[in-house]
């Protein structure tokens, strides 16, 4: 695909061909992403970073992304300051960013903010997630970090754990992992169980998960194990929450049943759902993963851009 | 005593008479007259003289119809009713007579006729200068997304604008 203006919005605006055109980019990218050499390819360009909710990851990252390319940033990490608060339609501010800069980027809280931006704008917009929406970038880092790891994407036994009903970044992750034909299972408490709607997005890519809510048994099996955080308002009670929460915890204890190569993954922040003491094992790379978010935001601010290493 | 005599070929009866000038909207999926209804906005926005008959029993199992004298749809309005009712036909009468005749179509996108059923959804935004927009997954039975959200609006006779 050529990706030039095209906007980043939705991973199901993408084939798996475009996907590992991407990834393969992403990986030309990991040296200028870890600083140990230096491109100027973006040099002149402009990106709008918009987030008008608060980020850590996405927006440091992307604005990492934009550095190491040698490109300048304008925007907002916090809408207070801006007309939105005035009662400015989002098409207007966005009409405006466009007029700014070459790219955009947008986090927003309402679903399909992306989508409108891209209309309202000349320049590509790149989501940066809408709501519970869509978070495109983010699937194609979870893609990405699976490939590092795993050197492939298929033939993997991934194992999906935590919130799979609210959690905004494993409903396109499985519907990307069920385009590479890898093995899935999701892991929840019953209240959180995946939506139906991705069960049978999965089944019509060919893929069937499976789904239970015993994370003992099925960590032996698994490749990869991505943990999504439990978050307490779920639950009516305390100590319901912390029943469940106990029991999905991934610690030394579980994991010694694990294969010695499982991968462990987290879009993070995470709370208690990983101990710490995971975090010296070889199988947590969650703060990787973080990382790779900057050589994929690269590729595609790059991609979009039209212009190549 | 001799038996009364049956004809072999009782003529058909209709169950609401026949119109002279108008539109019947035929093969509605049982129940859901009283949708197409609301569709025309009948009886509130329009004083058009209204028929309609319910389970009523066809070839293909139980049906809907409803007659409205002096009045063609707009697309807009078959688009909605393709939406409750995709075996539906259209047949505009003048002079007693089927003029034209078309079974309902849900066209690939629709534009300002559904409301998404996402609360948060941008679409939602009164501040925003767009209309609702959604892309069809399924013709029958009738599914479609939003453009904006991607939801899947679950009762869709409930979301029409």
């Amino acid at each position: 695909m050529n990706f030039k203006g095209k906007d980043i919005i939705s991973i199901k605006d993408f084939s798996k061909k475009d996907i590992n055109q991407i990834l393969s980019y992403a990986k030309k990218m990991l040296p200028y992403a870890k600083g140990e050499k230096t491109t100027e390819i973006m040099k002149g360009k402009v990106l709008s970073s918009l987030f008008f909710e608060p980020s850590t990851r996405t927006r440091l990252s992307f604005e990492s992304a934009m550095n190491r390319l040698s490109g300048r940033i304008i925007g907002f990490s916090d809408p207070s300051g801006t007309s939105q608060k005035k009662g400015e339609s989002l098409a207007d501010t966005i009409k405006m960013a466009d007029a700014y800069s070459d790219l955009i980027v947008i986090r927003h809280p309402q679903e399909g903010a992306a989508r409108l931006a891209a209309e309202f704008a000349e320049s590509p917009v790149l989501n940066a997630g809408d709501g519970a929406g869509r978070h495109p970038t983010q699937c194609l880092l979870d893609l990405f970090t699976i490939l590092i790891e795993k050197n492939k994407i298929e033939n993997n036994n991934i194992v999906l754990v935590g919130d799979l009903k609210y959690g905004r970044t494993v409903h396109s992750l499985a519907y990307a992992l069920s385009l590479f034909g890898t093995d899935l299972t999701f892991v929840s408490p019953k209240n959180l169980k995946m939506p139906k709607e991705v069960i049978s997005e999965c089944k019509d890519l060919g893929v069937e998960p499976v789904q239970t809510s015993n994370l003992d048994k099925t960590i032996k099996k698994a490749d990869v194990l991505y943990v999504t955080r439990i978050q307490k308002e779920r639950f009516p009670d305390a100590e319901e929450y912390n029943k469940v929460v106990g029991s999905y915890q991934i610690n030394n204890e579980l994991l010694k049943n694990a294969k010695k190569k499982l991968t462990i993954m987290h879009p993070l922040p995470r709370v208690t759902e990983i101990h710490p003491e995971v975090d010296k094992t070889n199988h947590a790379r969650y703060f990787e993963q973080a990382f790779n978010g900057v050589p994929v935001r690269m590729a595609l601010l790059s991609l979009v851009s039209g212009v190549k290493l | 005593m001799k038996k009364p005599k049956v004809p072999r070929f009782k003529k058909k009866e209709l169950k609401i008479p026949r119109i002279k000038n108008g539109t019947v909207i035929d093969h509605i999926s049982e129940g859901n007259a009283v949708n197409v209804l609301h569709i025309l906005g009948i009886p509130k926005k329009s004083s058009s003289v209204v028929s309609v008959a319910m389970n009523v029993k066809s070839k293909m199992g139980k049906k809907d119809i409803v007659k409205v004298e002096n009045r063609e749809l707009h697309p807009n309005e078959v688009n909605k009713i393709a939406l409750i009712a995709p075996k539906a036909t259209i047949n505009i009468i003048s002079d007693y007579s089927v003029k034209k005749k078309y079974r309902v179509k849900i066209p690939d996108e629709m534009v300002g006729i559904i409301k998404c059923s996402n609360p948060t959804c941008i679409s939602n935004s009164k501040n925003e200068p767009i209309e609702s927009r959604f892309k069809i997954i399924s013709r029958d039975p009738p599914r479609i997304k939003c453009y904006y959200c991607e939801r899947e609006p679950e009762d869709l006779s409930e979301r029409i604008i």
